[in-house]
C-alpha cells in the first residue's frame, strides 16, 4: 500500500530535521566555562628549595650579605610604623634624626637652621625589630633612592601642611612642629619650634625630594620660594646616625596633639 | 510499507546516532586552565628570618619554585602571572637593579606581568636595562609608552592557546602622578583604566576570540578612605567580559577570592595574595563541551 504522500513527506523532513540536529551538535562543539576554583597558598617552610635556584641566588646574597650584616646599633624594641593614630616610634625617630642631620648641614652650607621635618608615613618600608641594628635594617626601612632637600615655605604653606596632615589622617613622620586638634579634628594651634606661625616668615622644611616634587600630593611644596638640594641619601643618612648611636632611642612624644 | 520501514528505520537510527554522538561529546574530558599568580612580590627573594616578628620563615623564591613545579606536574596548563611591583624592597635590588629578579622569574618560568609603581623606582630606563633579563612579556593597556622607551615593547595584552583555550591577558597600571616622580616616568601617559577596559576586552572577546579574559591590575583593591578613586572592585562593577582580575599594589591578603558581579550580572572573581611572595594565587578554571549551565557558572573559593 503506497503511503498517503503527506505523511512520507512529513517523515522526511523529521528525518532532514534529525541529521540537521546532529550536524548542528557536532559544529556547535562549543567549550564553556562552568566550575572556577580559587585557593590561595601560603608559602612555608613546608615547601623545601628548589636546589637549582638556591644555587642560583647565592654568590649574589653572599655579595650583599658581607656589606650588610655588620652591626651598628641596638634596637631596646621593636619601632613600629603601624602602632599610633598620628605619630609612630619608628616615625618620631626617622623624623628627628633628618631634622637633626639637615639642621647641621643647613647651618654649615647656608648659615640657615631648620625649622621642620616631614616624611611620609608610606615611605617606611618595614620595622626594627628589637635586636641589633645593622646596615640591612636601614635598607628595609628605606630601599628608596631618596635624597634629602630643604625647602623653604612660607608660614601660610606651613599652615596647609598642618591642614594636610590632620585631612590625610596618615601618622607622616614630623618633626619641629605640633598641631593641636579637637574631637572633630578641627585645628586649634599651629606652633613651630614652640612658637606660632607667621604667615610672612620663612621656613626652612627639611624632605625627601620624592615629597619635594609631587609625592603624595603634598602641593604645599610646590610653592616653595626656595630649595636647597643636600645631596644625602636619606637611607646613609639613617646608617650614619646608627654608626653614631649605641641604642635607638624610643621617642613618643607627640607632634598631632588631639585635645 | 518497505519504504516506511525504512524511513522510520533512518529516523530511529539517525535518533540513536544523534544520542550516542551528544553522549560521547559530553563524556570529553574536561579541560582546566591552571591560573599562578603573585603580586608585589618587592625584590622578597629570600624567604623572612626566623626572628621576623610578623613574617618569620614565610616566602622565599626557592620555596616557590618547588610549590610552582610541584602544581605544573599534576596540571598541563599552566599560566603563571604577576601583578607588579617586582622591584623594590631588598637590598637586592639596591645592588643589582632587578636583575636576580627578573633571572629568577624567567627560571620560574613566568608567563606574562604587568609594571607597578615601583617598577619605574630606577627610571623607565631602568626597567628597560634590565629587561633582556626577562624570558616573559610586560603588559599594560592603560600606559601609553608612545613617546618612552618601552613603545611597542610593552604591549596593550596578550593572547596564549592552551589546550585549545584561548586565555586574553591584559595589564592596568595606577596614576603615576603623585605617586612616582615624573623624572622616572618620564612621558608614559595614563589613561582610565575603566574606559581602557570596555575597549581591550570587546577586542579580546570579539576579534581575539577568547574563551577566559584576566586583567593583571596593579590599580589596587580597594581604598576604603577614597572611595571615588577606581579600584579592583569598581573596575569588575562598571566593565563587561573579564573573568578574572589578579589584583596589586594595596598588599591586600585575601582570604579568598572575592566575588564581584559585572555590568551584564556575571560573576567575576578578584583575586590578590598580599606581598612579599608570601602567598601563591591559584584559580582553576574548568572547560566543558556542551552548553552552559543554567544555573551560572559554580565558583568554589
Amino acid at each position: 500500500m503506497p503511503l498517503p504522500k503527506k505523511y512520507n513527506t512529513t517523515l522526511n523532513r523529521f528525518v532532514l530535521f534529525l541529521t540537521f540536529l546532529l550536524i548542528l551538535s557536532c559544529s556547535t562543539n562549543k567549550l564553556y566555562n562552568n566550575r572556577i576554583e580559587g585557593k590561595n597558598i601560603s608559602i612555608t617552610t613546608e615547601y623545601k628549595d628548589n636546589t637549582e635556584i638556591e644555587n642560583f641566588i647565592t654568590p649574589y646574597r653572599n655579595h650583599i650579605n658581607k656589606d650588610l650584616d655588620s652591626v651598628l646599633a641596638y634596637c631596646p624594641e621593636t619601632l613600629d610604623k603601624s602602632q599610633g593614630k598620628w605619630q609612630t616610634s619608628i616615625g618620631n625617630l626617622m623624623a628627628d634624626v633628618t631634622f637633626e642631620t639637615a639642621d647641621k648641614l643647613l647651618l654649615i652650607r647656608e648659615n640657615k637652621h631648620l625649622d621642620i621635618c616631614l616624611l611620609n608615613h608610606g615611605g617606611i618600608r618595614s620595622i626594627i625589630p628589637k635586636g641589633n641594628v645593622t646596615t640591612r635594617n636601614a635598607y628595609e626601612i628605606m630601599p628608596f633612592e631618596n635624597s634629602l632637600i630643604v625647602a623653604a615655605l612660607k608660614g601660610e604653606q606651613v599652615k596647609e601642611i598642618a591642614q594636610y596632615m590632620i585631612d590625610g589622617k596618615k601618622p607622616h613622620p614630623l618633626s619641629g612642629m605640633q598641631i593641636v586638634i579637637d574631637s572633630n579634628n578641627t585645628i586649634k594651634s599651629i606652633t613651630v619650634q614652640g612658637k606660632p606661625i607667621n604667615d610672612s616668615q620663612v621656613y626652612y622644611v627639611a624632605t625627601s625630594d620624592y615629597l619635594f616634587n609631587g609625592g603624595d600630593n603634598m602641593d604645599f611644596f610646590k610653592k616653595a620660594i626656595a630649595q636647597y638640594d643636600m645631596d644625602y641619601k636619606l637611607r646613609n643618612l639613617l646608617i650614619d646616625y646608627f654608626k653614631e648611636v649605641d641604642t635607638l632611642p624610643v621617642i613618643t612624644s607627640q607632634r598631632i596633639v588631639n585635645e | 510499507m518497505k519504504r516506511r520501514d525504512f524511513i522510520q528505520k533512518t529516523a530511529a537510527g539517525s535518533a540513536l546516532v544523534l544520542g550516542g554522538l551528544s553522549l560521547s561529546s559530553f563524556n570529553d574530558p574536561v579541560k582546566k586552565i591552571t591560573i599562578l599568580h603573585t603580586n608585589d612580590v618587592h625584590s622578597h627573594i629570600d624567604p623572612f628570618p626566623a626572628d621576623d616578628p610578623r613574617n618569620a620563615n614565610m616566602g622565599g623564591v626557592a620555596r616557590r619554585a618547588t610549590l610552582i613545579e610541584s602544581i605544573r606536574q599534576e596540571n598541563e596548563n599552566v599560566l603563571l602571572l604577576d601583578a607588579g611591583d617586582i622591584f623594590q624592597g631588598t637590598p637586592y635590588f639596591n645592588y643589582y637593579g632587578g636583575e636576580l629578579e627578573f633571572k629568577l622569574m624567567s627560571m620560574l618560568k613566568y608567563d606574562l606581568a604587568t609594571l607597578g609603581n615601583h617598577d619605574f623606582d630606577n627610571g623607565i630606563d631602568g626597567f628597560y636595562a634590565q629587561l633582556p633579563h626577562a624570558k616573559f612579556d610586560f603588559v599594560s593597556a592603560n600606559y601609553d609608552f608612545k613617546n618612552t622607551m618601552l613603545d611597542g615593547i610593552v604591549k596593550p595584552y596578550k593572547v596564549f592557546v592552551k589546550n585549545g583555550i584561548r586565555i586574553g591577558v591584559f595589564g592596568l597600571g595606577i596614576e603615576l602622578a603623585g605617586l612616582v616622580d615624573k623624572r622616572l616616568y618620564k612621558e608614559t601617559v595614563y589613561n582610565d583604566p575603566i574606559e581602557v577596559t570596555k575597549d581591550i576586552t570587546k577586542t579580546l572577546k570579539q576579534d581575539e576570540k577568547c574563551d577566559l579574559v584576566i586583567c593583571l591590575s596593579h590599580i589596587g583593591f580597594l581604598y576604603k578612605n577614597d572611595p571615588d578613586k577606581v579600584c579592583d572592585i569598581t573596575l569588575a562593577q562598571k566593565t563587561r567580559n573579564i573573568d578574572l582580575i589578579i589584583g596589586g599594589h594595596t598588599h591586600t591578603f585575601l582570604k579568598k577570592t572575592y566575588i564581584e558581579k559585572n555590568l551584564d550580572g556575571e560573576e567575576v572573581l578578584i583575586n590578590q595574595v598580599g606581598c612579599y611572595g608570601l602567598n601563591l594565587g591559584q584559580v582553576d578554571f574548568y572547560f566543558e563541551n556542551g552548553s552552559k549551565t543554567f544555573n551560572g557558572r559554580s565558583i568554589t573559593v
